[in-house]
């Protein structure tokens, strides 16, 4: 992109159709095509940004006149409050699911470009498919999968495992894992596409170079494929802390957040729109948004750096 | 001796592949397997017959029809053309105008306008929903479609960047000798600029299109009142909680177009979100 854009800049200079000095056209020609994407930017995303923060250390219930600011309370009860902090930990199972979801993505990639298999399209589109499929399907779809006496207990019971049957979305202890194991149903072939993309844009001389030393398939993972896509790989793994924390939809459809399966956006919109504490949600909005910020510092602290973050 | 102990290993490390390949073939399609079939059941049979047994009539479409017309899917179909359709063309006007002009002119806002785009990436929606929220009440458009519109639109930042891109590529020397024949700025970007960045509008297509039909978060929050196709599934939650097999009609009616699309755009697709992960 810095290079891009250089030379970008560079070829601007040299072309006097757009550099000529005042120009009555250009003028209006510019203003006329940023002044509704620019309105629309700062509306949208900027206004409801500093709103937030404001709202944040106010006790603001969202349709009164009035509010009072009452400074960092807000932000207080958040992390001492156990019925707000508990939602937390739930990102943890996200996160875990994540580390799982991008290493079988890992594995697939590999198997279904590097391999001699048959039927690969066939394969890679059976996987990633369910990534194209609506949120509330796959919520209900799980519903009727999971439920008691469902796909996944009949399956178990022919397979002569019926002792391990639980409510899969009732019992506290496994629910998060069940809901984590849909996530990584919908988002693995995700994965698996963008790093197909980036094992695919590494030379055949490469592993042509390899097969003749001998390498064998461990040895090409491990000394050619991993290296090449090292920072795409570590990219999606720092992202996962954003998606771990971002969770809403399908925990929203299919236990609608009871049995210990409430996540942070959930409680945020709850707290926003049926407990009509805005402030208060408000804070847990800027609470996100902050972790998010220190997400991409981190990115860009080690992806820009070495100038190749654009995978 | 030592050929033959390769073979044995390749084989089983073949075999492995297999298994994990088929393995995950049928977690992946399995749950998708029986929603299909128990669209084909009646009440009775869905409850009395095991998840994989195949429906006695496959020509039942009684399911089908209860969630077209009394889950209101068809209303939701439309809806979420006029707001998918609407959202786009809006989108690709904007973005391909603000493109052309970040990326072409050098003037004394740019840089500051290229930075509000950029520092705009970081911020994630879903976490300014609560004040967005607040802002689109005050603005009466609470219960209108045209929140939704305004919103796809507006926070379009990823389109930008897939634009400016693809203007990488465009050589100025096309602008130049339109200019020479003596096209302004305005004719210079609908007859040069817009035709050569139709791969760029088709790769925002896919990903926006996807994302627009998918989305629950927007309509869900925004227009209660104006069921869009997965607010409309959503709601069979209620009245439909204990009509499993219309619940699974209503889901392939909403996988049925994202199968076909995916079926006739498999490749674009999947350059599309390669291309747009990149940012």
């Amino acid at each position: 992109m810095n290079n891009n854009a250089l030379s970008t800049k560079k070829q601007a200079k040299d072309n006097y159709i757009y550099t000529k000095k005042i120009n009555y056209q250009k003028i209006v020609t510019i203003f006329v095509f940023s002044i509704i994407p620019i309105a629309l930017l700062l509306l949208f995303t900027y206004t409801p940004v500093a709103n937030m923060f404001y709202y944040s250390i106010t006790n603001w219930n969202g349709y009164s006149k009035s509010k009072e600011i009452i400074g960092l309370k807000n932000y207080i009860q958040i992390f001492t409050n156990p019925d707000y902090f508990r939602v937390f930990p739930v990102s943890l199972y996200y996160l875990i699911g994540s580390f799982i979801q991008i290493a079988l993505a890992l594995y697939f990639a590999t198997v279904l470009s590097v391999t001699k298999t048959k039927g690969k399209n066939f394969f890679k589109g059976v996987i990633f498919f369910p990534y194209l499929i609506n949120g509330v399907a796959i919520g209900f779809i799980f519903m009727n999968f999971l439920k008691p006496g469902g796909v996944l207990d009949s399956m178990l019971h022919l397979v002569g495992l019926s002792d391990l049957i639980t409510k899969w979305l009732g019992n506290v202890k496994v629910i998060n894992w069940s809901l984590t194991g849909v996530s990584i149903w919908r988002y693995m072939g995700f994965n698996m596409v963008i790093f197909i993309g980036a094992i695919q844009s590494i030379s055949s001389e490469v592993y042509e170079a390899a097969e003749i030393d001998g390498a064998n398939r461990w040895q090409q993972f491990k000394y050619i494929i991993l290296p090449s896509i090292k920072r795409i790989v570590q990219l999606n793994l720092l992202l996962s802390v954003n998606g771990a924390l971002s969770v809403f939809e399908i925990p929203y459809v299919m236990t609608n957040g009871g049995n210990g399966s409430k996540t942070f956006v959930i409680q945020t919109v709850e707290t926003a729109f049926k407990h009509q504490r805005v402030g208060l949600a408000s804070a847990m909005a800027v609470v996100l948004f902050i972790i998010v910020l220190i997400v991409a510092g981190i990115q860009r602290m080690f992806f820009d750096e070495k100038g190749d973050s654009r995978i | 001796m030592k050929k033959t102990e390769m073979s044995t290993k390749t084989l089983l490390l073949n075999v492995f592949k297999y298994i994990t390949l088929f393995g995950t073939f049928i977690i992946m399609v399995l749950p998708l397997i029986v929603v299909v079939l128990g669209g084909f059941k009646t009440g009775q049979e869905f409850r009395k017959t095991g998840p994989l047994v195949l429906p006695k009539n496959f020509f039942n479409f009684q399911n089908y029809v209860t969630a077209f017309i009394s889950g209101k899917m068809v209303q939701g179909f439309m809806l979420t053309m006029v707001i998918l359709v609407s959202s786009l063309v809006g989108a690709i006007i904007l973005g391909t105008m603000i493109s052309y002009a970040l990326h072409r002119f050098d003037f004394k806002l740019k840089q500051f306008m290229l930075m509000l785009f950029m520092v705009a990436t970081l911020v994630p929606a879903i976490t300014t929903q609560v004040s967005t929220f607040q802002l689109i009440y005050n603005m009466k458009l609470y219960n209108n479609i045209l929140a939704p519109i305004l919103l796809y639109m507006g926070t379009d930042i990823i389109a930008v960047y897939i634009f400016m891109q693809f203007l990488d590529n465009i050589s100025y020397s096309l602008d130049e000798a339109a200019m020479i024949e003596g096209a302004g700025y305005f004719r210079i970007y609908t007859k040069i600029i817009l035709p050569l960045l139709k791969p760029a509008i088709a790769t925002v297509v896919i990903i926006k299109g996807v994302a627009i039909y998918n989305d629950f978060y927007i309509p869900f929050l925004y227009i209660p009142d104006y069921p869009v196709i997965s607010t409309a599934l959503f709601r069979f939650k209620g009245p439909f909680s204990a009509k499993w097999e219309v619940i699974c009609a209503g889901i392939v009616i909403i996988i049925i177009p994202t199968f076909i699309a995916f079926i006739a755009l498999q490749k674009h697709i999947y350059n599309g979100l390669t291309s747009g992960s990149v940012k």
